[in-house]
């Protein structure tokens, strides 16, 4: 096993994840084979190769700075679990 | 003929010459897909209100000479597109409470061309998945038969078509998403160049390889979907500002003096004998039709797969963590804290394998592990799009299996991700690269439907589209239609 | 505990809002104070299948602003995604540059506390998105995000770590701060958050030449609470190190409040922030056109201005330092020059001097000062050609300040010109002569300060209208006689 519960915890809080005890047990199993096999990537020869993040040759296209957006906010705040007075509502934050 | 039966191409001419109205056509689907759709499990969500509506609208248009090029013609939408007012739920119970507000440009693009909508289909959860068993919403079931998967991810979009529950379907193709699933089938699935087709309002999993596409009966359906899909977006910065080609009127063009590679290492283990067989039977075809075959080499092509699993969860992980239960989506209830809230909406509201992609991404970007794995990824990458840039120079279409195998039962490899992962093997490549591909049908094996798969130079999809087209003038695998939908 | 012995290592990123009109990636409106989530858009709240597009104005102002500091523009930089979970922050991940920033190598001079030019070099300065705003009044168990500003671009300036003091991080941040007002590409509001900085502080004895290792202090959104916090964190890790410590690499929250900072080490502890290319914008490329036709637009700087402003006005250094202070101010000082007869220095004073006062109390920019520059040439005039004394011109601001009219207008209403007539003020000379015996012969015996008595006296009686210079004169004269 590549993988172990204590790392996949930590993956799995990185990635803001509830997992059960059951599905981290099939998960460190699962996982596991599929980090063994995305590991043949070492075999490759990269020696000299650019990363390629994408597949086409362009560049950025720029907008220009206009305002295009009107207020629509009670249409998207439809799709909110818990709004108060046009805010978003989450438990409340400590900083 | 009757109106299901007909290709999308046949129904706009039936609409043309008044043999039938779109409400008719609409409403003779409609009461198809009500008396079938238990079988298969294709939608998520039938709009059927709304089609009326829009098929009424098509006919006013139509009855004062108007109405565009898709003027009334029924379609279905793969659930990972945005539509205004209507549930998209990209088959997760994450989910499964969003109404969009917005429409995808796809969706916008084929209702300013008249089409009419006849509901979301049934998906892999956030297009996660080769057999659609990975949907909150069950597996959909394949027509040639019940017991098999459709392929994945856009499987209730290959098992519609296929059905003739409508002519055509959108679809999505991150991996294979649209080709493998039109393979299973029996479908002919296009998956454009990277940035060919805008994908504003398609639910994001990996950005650099997602492309938007059609499958339908014919080719030259698809050809008549593409040019209205196609195009510039200035919503999306990756969207390509290309003319699009009339790619109707090239479809017609002869394949002679065509160049088909023929990959060398597409024929190695991997690949089930009789599905080798009817792949080489259609380039005989093609060769028959005066294409000459040139054997190519894609050297690095068995690390598309694991060079794929690094990239692709990468890029969902980051990209699904705006589902956090805040804004919109599946919120759990009586969150303890902040990290209680975002732990068990994401841990809730995601399916088992949605979360392995995510873990699988947070761990190669994480640190300690980046360099090792998705660096190393995006360098073997490159590999293999120097491999397919070098056959490019030699061919002008590359021909082989979509799929290793007919459709798999259901349940089969769903406990193992490294054999469903492998079923992939022969259309990711051309995601890595950003190239243009299709399936198409060209055969049977015990019953079920086998794809041959083309791929194209960038922006080249004409020529994949004269191919195919062109084939299926010399073939009718593709008019084959599952016994029990007839 | 000593600073003596120590040497403070200070580097600073400060967070500039861009003045675009729109988002950095969407078309929604970056105005500051709306109802909450009225400017959020579905790009800003991170809607599912929404994709973001650059701003072109983002690009103009970075790269002005990296010919200003003397540095690279990239040809060629990246967007990165910086990945992690916080409610003001709707995608999950902030839209930033990481490996190829757009602006690398520039610099910024300040005055260091012996008076001597000091170079600071600026690592880079990169684009990214700013996050909304949490909001934890009033909503009971809750707390309530504001997406507004989610989205509002913003140029990170690194500085290296070259400023060795509390006092020169402040000059540094000025520099910028008036760099970036001149530039036009931000307002530099501090209380809205548009110019904000972070700072990395450091100890180590003086000699060593291995950095100490340096906390960051967040949330710093003054200059004076800059200030303030690096002297408490360099006490701190002064202390802290004598008593036999060690100085932690860890985020510290500057509390204004309580006067301290503090830690933030449980937040960061599972930081892992997973940055990689952003798959869904490409590469930023800037041609060497683009770059020259920005270069053309370059408004003059403020070190050439000031240095323009003593050569061409003869002003003192300082005065020409603080005159270059804004752009409005500047370009306000040189309407009442062009518009004087006196010297440039006189209205250069009046400036500095009274209008700042008068500005300073009203709590208003130089932009809603209550005399317009024309105006405040007509005062300085009527002070060049003796119509009033300069004592006298300060009541007649006042005046004009409170919207009493023209200098002149007032000068004629209230009767204010000054007594030029020789033998006016030679009988008033000669009355106050009369009237103190005492201190004329004090004076006469080589008490010469009571020069300065007599001039009083008169005018007092002149109600301040005599012109001093004129009475000292007839006051020597009459006093020697």
């Amino acid at each position: 096993m590549s993988l172990d519960k204590v790392k996949l915890q930590h993956i799995a809080m990185l990635a803001r994840l509830k997992l059960t005890d059951e599905e981290y047990a099939e998960s460190v199993e699962k996982l596991s084979k599929i980090v063994d096999f995305v590991d043949q990537l070492s075999q490759a020869d990269t020696t000299g190769v650019t990363p390629m993040a994408h597949p086409l040759d362009a560049v950025q296209r720029l907008r220009p700075d206009v305002v295009t957006e009107v207020d629509d906010r009670d249409r998207y705040q439809e799709n909110a679990a818990a709004v108060s007075a046009g805010l978003y509502l989450v438990p409340k934050v400590l900083e | 003929m009757e109106m299901h039966a007909q290709t999308l191409t046949e129904l706009a001419a039936g609409l043309e010459k008044g043999d039938f109205t779109s409400l008719e056509l609409t409403q003779a689907l409609l009461d198809r897909i009500a008396a079938h759709n238990d079988k298969l499990n294709a939608f998520i969500t039938v709009t059927a209100d709304e089609a009326l509506a829009a098929a009424t609208r098509a006919d006013t248009a139509r009855s004062k000479g108007g109405g565009g090029v898709l003027n009334g013609l029924p379609i279905i939408h793969k659930d990972i597109f945005c539509t205004r007012g209507i549930k998209t739920t990209c088959g997760s119970k994450m989910l499964d409470n969003f109404i969009s507000p917005y429409d995808a440009t796809v969706v916008e693009r084929l209702a300013d061309a008249g089409a009419v909508v006849l509901g979301k289909a049934n998906m892999d959860e956030f297009a996660m998945g080769s057999s659609n068993e990975t949907s909150y919403f069950g597996p959909v079931r394949n027509p040639w038969n019940l017991e098999c998967s459709p392929g994945g991810s856009s499987g209730g979009s290959s098992a519609s078509v296929a059905a003739r529950f409508a002519p055509a379907a959108t679809g999505t193709d991150t991996g294979g998403s649209i080709r493998q699933p039109a393979a299973l089938t029996g479908t002919v699935g296009i998956k454009p160049t990277y940035g060919r087709v805008s994908r504003y309002g398609m639910i994001a999993f990996a950005s650099s390889l997602d492309q938007a596409g059609v499958i339908t009966r014919s080719s030259e359906d698809a050809a008549r979907l593409l040019g209205v899909m196609a195009g510039f977006d200035e919503r999306d910065s990756t969207s390509i500002d290309q003319p699009v080609p009339d790619y109707l009127a090239g479809i017609a063009h002869s394949i002679k003096g065509l160049r088909v590679g023929i990959v060398r290492e597409h024929f190695d283990a991997g690949l089930e004998e009789e599905t080798g067989k009817k792949v080489k039977e259609a380039i005989a075809v093609l060769k028959a039709l005066g294409a000459t075959t040139v054997e190519v080499s894609l050297p690095n092509l068995n690390l598309s797969v694991p060079t794929y699993y690094v990239v692709a969860p990468a890029e969902c992980s980051s990209n699904l963590s705006r589902f956090d239960g805040v804004r919109f989506g599946y919120r759990a209830e009586n969150a303890e804290d902040l990290l209680d809230l975002y732990c068990r909406s994401r841990g809730e509201g995601f399916g088992d394998e949605v979360k392995r992609r995510i873990m699988t991404g947070t761990y190669v970007l994480s640190a300690g592990y980046y360099d090792a794995y998705y660096l190393k990824a995006q360098r073997v990458r490159k590999l293999i799009a120097d491999d397919f840039r070098k056959a490019f120079a030699e061919v002008d279409v590359i021909a082989g299996p979509t799929a290793p195998s007919p459709a798999f039962k259901l349940g089969d490899k769903v406990d193992d991700p490294i054999q469903m992962y492998l079923n992939d093997i022969y259309t990711i490549g051309a995601n890595l690269a950003g190239l243009p591909a299709m399936s198409v049908p060209c055969g049977f094996v015990d019953k079920l439907p086998v794809g041959l798969h083309l791929v194209g130079a960038h922006f080249d999809e004409e020529t994949l589209l004269r191919c195919a087209h062109q084939y299926q003038q010399e073939t009718d695998w593709h008019t084959a239609c599952p016994e029990a939908f007839k | 505990m000593s600073v003596a012995g120590w040497e403070v290592v200070i580097g600073l990123e400060i967070h500039t809002q861009l003045a675009t009109k729109s988002k950095i990636f969407s078309g929604s409106s970056t105005a500051y104070g709306s109802e909450p989530n009225t400017q959020a858009n579905l790009v800003d709240l991170g809607y599912p299948g929404v994709l973001p597009v650059l701003n072109k104005e983002v690009v103009r102002m970075a790269t002005m602003f990296a010919l200003a500091v003397n540095a690279t523009v990239a040809r060629r930089s990246v967007f990165a995604r910086k990945n992690y979970f916080y409610p003001d922050l709707p995608k999950g991940y902030q839209i930033s540059q990481l490996e190829l920033p757009i602006v690398e190598h520039g610099e910024m001079f300040i005055t260091d506390a012996d008076g001597n030019e000091k170079r600071i070099g600026i690592t880079r300065a990169h684009l990214e998105e700013d996050a909304g705003k949490s909001i934890h009044e009033g909503l009971a168990e809750f707390s309530g995000i504001d997406l507004n500003r989610a989205g509002t671009p913003l140029l990170e300036i690194v500085s290296e770590p070259d400023l060795r003091s509390a006092k020169e991080a402040v000059a540094y941040m000025k520099k910028i701060h008036t760099l970036v007002r001149y530039l036009g590409i931000s307002d530099g509001n501090m209380q809205e958050g548009s110019f904000r900085c972070d700072a990395n502080v450091s100890v180590r004895p003086i000699g060593q030449e291995k950095l100490g290792t340096r906390a960051e202090l967040k949330n710093l959104n003054s200059f004076r609470f800059i200030e303030k916090a690096i002297n408490l964190e360099v006490e701190r890790q002064i202390e802290l190190i004598e008593d036999g410590g060690q100085v932690v690499q860890e985020t510290r929250l500057y509390d204004s409040d309580k006067d301290e900072t503090r830690s933030m080490r449980s937040k960061e502890e599972a930081n892992d922030y997973r940055y990689f290319p952003d798959p869904d914008l490409l590469p930023i490329e800037i041609s060497d056109e683009f770059i020259e036709a920005v270069r053309k637009t370059m408004p003059e700087l403020p070190a050439a201005k000031q240095t323009r402003f003593v050569d061409e006005y003869g002003l003192k250094v300082d005065d020409a330092g603080i005159l270059t202070s804004s752009r409005p101010l500047a370009d306000y000082f040189e309407l009442v020059a062009a518009a004087s007869d006196s010297t440039a220095q006189l209205a250069a004073n009046w400036v500095i001097g009274d209008l700042a006062g008068a500005l300073n109390r009203d709590g208003l920019d130089i932009g809603d000062s209550k005399i317009s520059a024309a105006e405040l040439a007509g005062l300085v005039n009527r002070i060049h050609d003796n119509t009033i004394s300069g004592k006298i011109a300060k009541q007649v601001f006042e005046a004009m300040w409170d919207g009493q009219g023209s200098a002149a207008e007032i000068i004629e209403a209230k009767g204010l010109t000054q007594i030029t007539d020789n033998s006016a003020l030679e009988f008033v000379v000669d009355k106050v002569i009369a009237e103190n015996p005492g201190q004329v012969a004090e004076y006469r015996a080589g008490k010469d300060k009571l020069i300065g008595f007599f001039v009083g006296k008169v005018m007092q009686e002149t109600k301040g209208q005599a012109n001093p210079g004129q009475v000292n004169q007839i006051l020597i004269d009459k006093l020697k006689a």
